[in-house]
């Protein structure tokens, strides 16, 4: 084929085609329901829950097979450990006392982060502070500031309350301030042009529009909280009668009783679980998920 | 817009009383490492139920002159006046419908979201303002999806929603920058035809940025050409008489054809 004819081609018009659509009762299954396992296997929980069993078993097989019970005591004896404390009191009292101590500092520690982020978005001396007051002190280890603590409040709540409130305040602040950074400057225009400004522009605008980042800082926060809590215990318990579960565990590794020990270990693993799966579950389900700013 | 309703003495008025006075607005804004004026000796006035276009290239500063209008921005030299005030800071008296879909605030519904802004303001009693804004989210069409998050709506849903939210304000002077260009064409169409159909009914005063001329010649009663780099008025023209049926016709591709090569010089005339 020579260049014109193949040019004669493509130039000659293509008839039109038009189609009457198909009746969509012929057509049959359109949409159908997902089978039953499929249906299950979508609910995370039962999916989460299938690992935690997955994990307990391996745990369990493990232990039998290493059959050490002062190394490494199986699932089982850990539950009944753990049982054991649970219905004697002492655990939920351990638990009760550490969730109460973490609880303040934690508090505190959000109070000062809304303070401190407030500052930093509406002004600029505030926004120098908290920059490099985040870079100085996140990086510090809430460990390595105890023994100053000590020294300032003694053997007591208040200096772990001081360590958790050093620990949470510089990651909370940090993701609250990130996230207000990246509030689109269309939605701060919109709010400014119903005459918002200032606290008022933080609290209606910037909170709910940084929430998602705001979560993730909470989420954080709570972590850092607990682990510096749970460390600072093991190195001296609370003052007087309130001992938390650091002290617990390290009280029941100088006893030897390692099923103890990991009964603890248990209990701070339970707590977590549970602050992650329900509370801060509900509360993403209730904002962020609801709004459409999360998708998974 | 209710607020025509309540004041027959509005129709009288009828585009004579100047409402927005746009005196040799020189507009500067710093990046890191230049000034750029965007505007330079801009003038204008905005009569009361004009709908006022800005239109242009990018880069002439139509959108800068609408953000100084909503009070974001403050001209280097010149003055704006909106009935006989200077405007020196952002108000619900010029209320903002943007271009982006996230100027709606995700954690309302559509309902809470025309409310936040009534609410906010204090400017109504706060019984009435449920009853408004029902009322405004039905003119727009969407009295099915009020209790709907703006996540779950359409582009163009979206900005209905914002302009109902500006319009239950009641302004003085509704500001749209470009509200329909993140559209797909069909549907850009058909918010023109319902914006026209709005200001029918409610008369409010429009003043809308576009870079498309034929956007501006449809939707406007008056336009301001601007040339880029920086901005200066090129002409104000009247265009009351097109609407979507001239789109046709010799007149308005005549009309186009003549903005156009104010714009672009007469050497490329053919396309939009």
């Amino acid at each position: 084929m020579t260049d014109a004819t193949v040019t004669q081609l493509r130039n000659r018009p293509r008839p039109d085609i038009e189609r009457e659509p198909e009746d969509i009762s012929r057509i049959g299954e359109i949409s159908r329901p997902i089978g039953l396992w499929e249906g299950i296997f979508a609910i995370t929980a039962v999916r989460r829950a299938l690992v935690l069993v997955g994990l307990g078993i391996a745990w369990e097989v493990y232990a039998r097979w290493v059959g050490n019970p002062l190394m490494f005591p199986s699932l089982s004896d850990t539950l009944s450990a753990w049982w054991a404390d649970m219905s004697s009191g002492r655990l939920p009292g351990a638990a009760a006392s550490s969730l109460r101590v973490l609880l303040i500092g934690y508090g505190t520690a959000i109070a000062l982060s809304a303070v401190m982020t407030t500052l930093a978005v509406s002004t600029r001396v505030g926004t120098d502070l908290l920059a490099t007051l985040t870079a100085m002190f996140n990086p510090l280890p809430a460990i390595a500031i105890l023994p100053l603590a000590l020294l300032w409040f003694g053997l007591g709540t208040s200096s772990i309350v001081f360590v958790i409130v050093h620990s949470v305040l510089w990651a909370v602040s940090l993701n609250t301030f990130t996230g207000f950074l990246s509030v689109s400057q269309t939605q701060r225009m919109a709010g400014r042009n119903y005459g918002l400004g200032g606290l008022r522009l933080v609290i209606f605008i910037l909170i709910p529009a940084a929430f998602p980042s705001i979560l993730a800082g909470l989420k954080i926060g709570w972590a850092f909280a607990w682990r510096t809590l749970i460390a600072a215990e093991l190195v001296f318990g609370v003052s007087g009668n309130a001992a938390g579960l650091g002290w617990y565990i390290f009280e029941a590794r100088n006893a030897l009783e390692t099923a103890t020990v990991f009964a603890g270990l248990l209990t701070v693993i339970l707590i977590g679980l549970a602050v992650e799966g329900i509370v801060f579950r509900s509360i993403e389900a209730a904002t962020i998920r609801k709004w459409g700013m999360q998708n998974h | 817009m209710l607020a025509t309703e309540k004041m027959p003495g509005v129709a009288v008025r009828a585009g004579v009383q100047t409402l927005l006075q746009v005196d040799g607005v020189t507009l500067q804004y710093k990046t890191r490492d230049r000034l750029v004026t965007a505007t330079y000796r801009v003038s204008f006035d905005v009569k009361e139920q004009d709908r006022f276009i800005l239109l242009g290239p990018s880069g002439c500063g139509k959108s800068t002159l609408l953000k100084c209008v909503a009070g974001f921005l403050s001209p280097t030299e010149g003055t704006m006046t909106l009935d006989g005030r200077v405007i020196d800071r952002p108000g619900p008296d010029r209320m903002m419908v943007f271009q982006e879909f996230d100027q709606l605030m995700p954690w309302l519904t559509v309902l809470d979201n025309v409310m936040f802004a009534m609410r906010r303001s204090g400017r109504f009693p706060k019984n009435e303002i449920r009853d408004r804004a029902r009322r405004a989210t039905v003119k727009v069409g969407l009295e099915r999806f009020q209790d709907v998050y703006p996540h779950m709506l359409s582009g163009g849903m979206k900005q209905r929603v914002a302009i109902a939210r500006a319009l239950a304000m009641e302004p003085r002077i509704l500001l749209m920058d470009e509200p329909f260009a993140a559209l797909d064409a069909l549907t850009r169409r058909r918010m023109q035809e319902e914006l026209l159909e709005l200001w029918d009914d409610v008369r409010f005063t429009l003043m809308f940025v576009t870079h498309s001329i034929e956007e501006a010649i449809i939707l406007g009663s008056r336009i301001l050409v601007l040339t880029p780099h920086p901005g200066q008025v090129r002409a104000e023209l009247d265009a009351t008489a097109y609407s979507h049926e001239h789109q046709g016709d010799a007149e308005f591709m005549a009309f186009n054809r003549k903005i156009n090569g104010m714009l672009f010089g007469m050497q490329e005339t053919a396309h939009d």
